[in-house]
C-alpha cells in the first residue's frame, strides 16, 4: 500500500505548489462527503489529500457591491443560515439544503458538488441557473470561469492538476428577480436526483421575463444549461402557452441514461414536468409573492 | 507510515493521538481513543450511527479525517451523560423505548442534542427532517419522534399533558 500524505497550507500559493508539485493523484479535501466515499471504496487512490480548509475566505459569505461571494469550501449549514442568500437566491440555497443529510450538511460545500461533477448534483443546476462564476487560483494565477464551463463529464472538470476552486461569485441581482430549484426523487429526502431543475428569472413591472437562466440535471452526462429554455421564457409572461414551450424544450434538451433511477422516456417527461413547476415558482418569488421552499 | 500528530478537545478534555491519514474520525475515536458509543453503521455517510458534534456542528464522523480534528472540538456520544446521570434526552429515549437493538441510538441522542441546542421547540416535521440522515431498522422512528417531542418540551421547562 502507498502511503497517503495529508497537508493542510493556509495560503493559496503554499496549495498550488503542493498540487503541483504531487507525482501521483493528489485531491482537494473541502468537506470531504464525495471525496472520503470514494477513498473508502476503492475508486479512487490519492497519494495526497490537500485540506483547503485553513486557506483564508475558502469559507464564508461576504458582500462586494451588491454582489455575493461564497466561500468554495462554505458548509452547506453556513449558506442556508445566511438571510441576505436565502433573500436573494433561495433557489439556490434549497438546492444547496437537498444534499444528503444534516451531518452531510455539516460538511458539504458547493465546490465540493460542483468538481465532483456528478450529473444529478443538486446544487449545480441552481448554481448554472443563477450565473454564478468560479475564481479558480493555479500555477498560472486566478481566473474567473462560468460555473458551466467546470464540469465535462462524469466525474471530470476542466481544472488543470494544480488548480482549485477559491470562491463563487453571484451576479448583482436586479429588481424582481428570483430563483427556484426542484428535484424529484421517490421519497422526500435523501436520495439522488431522478431529474433536478434550477430557473432563475428577472421580470419587469409587467410580469414580463426579462432575463432567464433554465438548468437541468440528471438528464446527460453533465448538467446542461438550456438556453433555448431561456429563450421562451424571455418577452414572455408566464401563461399557458409559454409554459406548454418551455415543457417542450426542456424535453428536447434531455439526453438521458436509463438506469435503476428512471427510464430515458420517463428522465423527459419528468423534465419538462419540473420546468413547469419551478418556472412557476421562480416566477412567482420574484413578483414578489412568498411561496416559501419549492420542495 | 508517517503518522500525523493531533491534539484536539473531545468531550471537554484535550485529547492527543497520531493517526494515519486515510483513518477517518470514527477510526480514531474507536480504535485509537478507545470511544466505542459512536458506531460504524454504513462507513459512507448515509446511516448516522456515527454522528457527533464537531465545533459546533452535526457530522458524520464517518466522512471526516482524524487529521481534520486539529484544533477541533469534539462531542461524542460519551460526553452527553454528566457522570453517571443520563442527560435528558438518554432518558427519555429508556422511558419512550425508543430503541430495540440500539445500534443507531447513540447517532440518535447525539444529533437530537445537536437539533435541540440549534432550536430548542422544533416541530415534529423539523424534527423527523433534522433525523432523516439517522436511519434506524428497529423502531419506525415513531418512538424516537415522540421522545424527540417529548424532551425538547422538558428542556424547554414545559409539561406535556
Amino acid at each position: 500500500m502507498t502511503s497517503l500524505s495529508y497537508a493542510a497550507p493556509t495560503s493559496v500559493d503554499d496549495a498550488v505548489k503542493l498540487l503541483a508539485g504531487s507525482a501521483g493523484l493528489a485531491k482537494v479535501l473541502s468537506g470531504g462527503t464525495d471525496l472520503l466515499v470514494q477513498m473508502r471504496s476503492g475508486r479512487l487512490k490519492p497519494e495526497l489529500i490537500v485540506d483547503t480548509k485553513k486557506i483564508p475566505g475558502i469559507i464564508g459569505i461576504r458582500e462586494e457591491n451588491g454582489a455575493f461571494i461564497i466561500g468554495a469550501g462554505t458548509p452547506g449549514a453556513v449558506v442556508e443560515a445566511h438571510a441576505g442568500l436565502n433573500a436573494a437566491w433561495p433557489g439556490l440555497v434549497e438546492a444547496l439544503d437537498l444534499i444528503g443529510s444534516t451531518q452531510v450538511q455539516g460538511r458539504c460545500s458547493l465546490a465540493g458538488n460542483l468538481c465532483n461533477a456528478s450529473p444529478a448534483a443538486d446544487s449545480v443546476p441552481a448554481l448554472f441557473a443563477a450565473g454564478a462564476t468560479a475564481i479558480i487560483v493555479g500555477s498560472k494565477g486566478r481566473r474567473e470561469v462560468p460555473v458551466e464551463q467546470i464540469p465535462t463529464g462524469p466525474g471530470r472538470t476542466s481544472l488543470a492538476k494544480d488548480e482549485f476552486i477559491l470562491e463563487f461569485k453571484l451576479p448583482v441581482r436586479p429588481a424582481r428577480s428570483s430563483d427556484a430549484y426542484l428535484r424529484f426523487i421517490p421519497r422526500t429526502e435523501m436520495d439522488i436526483a431522478v431529474v433536478g431543475c434550477g430557473i432563475s428569472v428577472t421580470l419587469d413591472a409587467n410580469g414580463v421575463c426579462t432575463a432567464a437562466r433554465v438548468s437541468l440535471g440528471a438528464v446527460a452526462p453533465t448538467v446542461l444549461l438550456v438556453q433555448e429554455a431561456a429563450d421562451v421564457l424571455i418577452g414572455h409572461t408566464l401563461d399557458a402557452d409559454t409554459l406548454a414551450k418551455l415543457d417542450a424544450v426542456a424535453q428536447a434538451a434531455c439526453k438521458p441514461i436509463t438506469d435503476k433511477r428512471g427510464t430515458i422516456e420517463y428522465r423527459t417527461k419528468i423534465a419538462g414536468v419540473l420546468a413547469r413547476r419551478v418556472a412557476a415558482i421562480a416566477f412567482d418569488r420574484a413578483n414578489g409573492i412568498k411561496n416559501g421552499k419549492a420542495h | 507510515m508517517a503518522k500525523t500528530y493531533v491534539s484536539a478537545t473531545i468531550n471537554g478534555e484535550s485529547a492527543e493521538f497520531l493517526c494515519e491519514t486515510q483513518q477517518t474520525l470514527l477510526d480514531v475515536l474507536r480504535d485509537v481513543i478507545g470511544l466505542t458509543g459512536s458506531k460504524e453503521g454504513c462507513g459512507s455517510g448515509d446511516c448516522g450511527a456515527c454522528s457527533v458534534i464537531v465545533d459546533d456542528r452535526l457530522v458524520c464522523s464517518c466522512l471526516m479525517l482524524g487529521v481534520e480534528a486539529e484544533g477541533k472540538s469534539i462531542t461524542t456520544i460519551e460526553g452527553i451523560a454528566n457522570g453517571d446521570t443520563l442527560h435528558p434526552i438518554q432518558q427519555k429515549f429508556l422511558e419512550y423505548a425508543a430503541l430495540q437493538c440500539g445500534f443507531c441510538t447513540p447517532g440518535l441522542i447525539v444529533a437530537t442534542k445537536a437539533l435541540l441546542d440549534e432550536n430548542p421547540n422544533p416541530t415534529e416535521t423539523e424534527a423527523r427532517y433534522w433525523l432523516a440522515g439517522n436511519l434506524c431498522r428497529c423502531t419506525g422512528y415513531d418512538k424516537v419522534i415522540r421522545a424527540v417531542m417529548d424532551v425538547a418540551a422538558d428542556m424547554r421547562g414545559e409539561t406535556v399533558a
